[in-house]
């Protein structure tokens, strides 16, 4: 089945933003795995992106905190063939005096946000290798580019998932295969809607074509919406010794 | 669910509210809202007044997703929020059509049921209701399965939302052979010829623009354009555009419509012509503006649009004179035929001719719309209640006899009036007789 066809797994595909990029792969007639907890949802994206002109479309199960799950992804992505891709936008970020209350929670935001899609990941690069083609795209966040008070257990975790990607890249650039690490601002989700302080948010169909063009282009890391590079140049820039008693 | 405090307003941009919104991503968050916290459900808020205006609302922006499509039997199923004219796009190409567009592809499936709304198709096809086969309400209780033939179905077609938010609904869709459409434009010289050109015309789809500037010998002049679908060269797509901001209020001024709609009349010679047009522009002219109403300036328009009998022909010539002489008018008018209703008590549809102005918000606008809105309900027509912000109670409820059967068996559903929206409270649509 190499028949040169897209197909891509897309870790936590019921959030906006993988429903925007689903959407549009769909589009472009890829063949589409769309992996996550909540199967009846998956089930109407699925029947959407074959309307929308996937050449097939599926739903399967996938929890990051159950590595039963993982192995059947890898199996169906071997028997569907074409040129492997993936896209993972799972994570989870409870409030963080939540976690300051209840400090197990930490292992599961871990698990979501970094160790659970990075096994995932690592199962799945050998067959990018054996392509000798495919792009996985890791969504992280600008959370992870430093640690702020407000968040920085799942920064932390995004950070540590970033890092991974960045030698997932060194990896599979050797066979032909390409990683995109992906770091959005605000965009305009279930996350976001109604939250105070959210400015310049982004709709989630402009990033999906963003991440889109940076597959394309080959590119690295990308921000999006672009300008959120400077804005975490700045953040990044302040001295710790300053830093510290900010609260941002 | 979290709540998003916004303003939101209608279509003209008169009227305008305060409100709390929620925006599920999935079935069952909405599910479990209706549970939680009944309100109503707001589309894209195409709606002209305040039918698509309520403190608290559901937005189904995210209800976006095609669930079922057989192109061999042409029956969908849809979420609420889908836009028709992103399933005109997809569905064009497959040699289907919704079967019944309104002037906007930005309508929903659920705004269009709600509204029951008509296309350039009425004369032949119904209104959209018409071809929905089954829909599902969300309540307290659960999903509800609707069917044409339940009582609920006739009090939810055109009922404005207040049978609670629509989570799907399955259409049959309308077949066509082609891809781009073939349109006969003829000059109508005056309103009489005008009306026996609408009823003798048997094309598929039928509409006309008329000169709503022109009095006197001239007045009821205008271009009926007669369109079928058929196979073609597409013409090139034009890009859309955005209007960047309010215009100037001369931007829209009386001797600048007049100037324009004499030039748009003459763009058609005098023995017409035959044009090919892309599907989409034909049938969502302004579509490609997108924010269009911007062009009306910060004081935003009304749309005035009725439809009386057609034995009231001297009522339409009444109307449009008074139109022509406040000046008031812009560019976008309509004249059309309608067929018969469906029999919904507050759909909008019935036999006759429907007239639709767009009037600037402006000194005068008020005092004229008041105008009609009588002259309609005395020559035994009604006002849509999807462009209205000027009606009062007592003109709608005479103007929709079956309201108050309706609002009774709605009420009933909805003892607490969760559901009512600001359209529904400024004209006590839900008043008991």
């Amino acid at each position: 089945m190499d028949d040169g066809t897209e197909t891509w797994l897309i870790l936590g595909a019921s959030s906006a933003m993988a429903r925007a990029l689903a959407r549009a792969v769909a589009a472009r007639g890829a063949r589409l795995l769309l992996a996550g907890r909540d199967q009846d949802d998956l089930a109407a994206l699925a029947a959407d992106c074959g309307f929308r002109g996937a050449a097939s479309a599926e739903a399967v199960v996938f929890d990051a905190r159950d590595a039963g799950t993982f192995g059947p992804l890898i199996e169906r992505m071997k028997a569907l063939g074409g040129v492997p891709h993936a896209a993972v936008f799972t994570g989870s970020m409870p409030p963080q005096p939540e976690i300051d209350a209840t400090p197990e929670l930490i292992e599961g935001t871990i698990a979501d946000s970094f160790t659970g899609p990075a096994r995932v990941l690592t199962m799945l690069a050998p067959l990018i290798e054996a392509a000798g083609a495919g792009t996985i795209v890791g969504v992280g966040s600008v959370a992870g580019d430093r640690g702020r008070v407000g968040n920085y257990v799942y920064g932390s975790a995004k950070a540590g998932f970033a890092t991974y990607l960045s030698g997932l890249r060194n990896r599979l650039t050797r066979s032909g295969g390409h990683v995109v690490t992906v770091k959005p601002g605000f965009v305009d989700t279930a996350m976001t809607w109604g939250l105070p302080g959210m400015f310049l948010v982004a709709p989630p169909e402009a990033v999906a074509a963003s991440i889109l063009t940076a597959v394309e282009k080959g590119k690295n890391v990308i921000y999006t919406p672009f300008f959120w590079r400077y804005i975490m140049l700045i953040i990044r820039s302040v001295p710790e010794p300053i830093f510290k008693k900010l609260s941002i | 669910m979290t709540w998003a405090r916004r303003e939101i307003t209608g279509w003209g941009r008169v009227l305008r509210a305060e409100a709390e919104l929620a925006r599920p991503e999935k079935r069952r968050a909405a599910l479990a809202l209706a549970a939680e916290a009944p309100c109503p459900a707001l589309g894209q808020r195409r709606s002209y007044g305040d039918a698509c205006l309520a403190e608290r609302a559901l937005l189904t922006d995210r209800l976006d997703r095609v669930l079922e499509v057989d192109l061999d039997a042409g029956t969908l199923t849809s979420e609420a929020g889908v836009r028709l004219g992103d399933l005109a796009q997809y569905l064009a190409p497959r040699g289907w059509l919704p079967p019944v567009m309104p002037g906007t592809g930005f309508a929903t499936v659920g705004g269009a049921i709600a509204m029951d709304v008509h296309g350039k198709n009425h004369h032949l096809k119904g209104a959209f209701s018409a071809h929905v086969t089954r829909l599902v309400l969300a309540t307290p209780h659960g999903p509800v399965e609707v069917m044409p033939e339940d009582p609920l179905f006739a009090l939810t077609a055109g009922g404005l939302g207040q049978t609670g938010p629509i989570l799907e609904a399955t259409m049959r869709l309308a077949p066509v052979r082609g891809d781009v459409m073939m349109v006969t434009e003829r000059r109508m010289t005056g309103l009489e010829p005008f009306c026996d050109a609408l009823d003798a015309s048997d094309a598929p789809y039928v509409v006309g623009w008329i000169d709503a500037t022109a009095t006197g010998d001239t007045l009821g002049r205008g271009i009926l354009e007669e369109g079928e679908v058929g196979k073609g060269l597409v013409p090139p797509a034009k890009r859309g555009r955005k209007i960047p901001f309010d215009a100037p209020r001369a931007a829209l001024s009386a001797p600048v419509v007049r100037t324009f709609n004499a030039a748009y009349l003459r763009r058609v010679p005098e023995r017409g012509r035959t044009v090919v047009r892309p599907i989409a522009d034909y049938f969502f002219p302004l579509d490609k503006l997108f924010e269009w109403n911007r062009l009306y300036g910060k004081h935003g328009f009304h749309q005035f649009q009725c439809v009386v009998p057609v034995e009231a022909r001297p009522a339409l010539r009444d109307m449009l004179e008074r139109i022509g002489k406040a000046a008031l008018a812009s560019p976008l008018a309509v004249l059309k035929r309608l067929g018969p209703g469906a029999g919904h008590p507050m759909s909008f549809p019935m036999a006759g001719y429907t007239l639709a102005v767009d009037l600037p918000n402006r000194p005068g606008a008020e005092r004229l719309l008041a105008t009609l809105n009588a002259a309609t309900a005395e020559a035994g027509g009604r006002v849509y209640l999807a462009k209205d912000s000027s009606l009062t109670a007592a003109e709608a409820h005479a103007m929709y006899p079956g309201r108050a059967a309706w609002a009774e068996a709605v009420n009933a559903r909805d003892p607490e009036h969760a559901f009512e929206t600001a359209l529904v409270k400024r004209l006590k649509l839900r008043e008991a007789a």
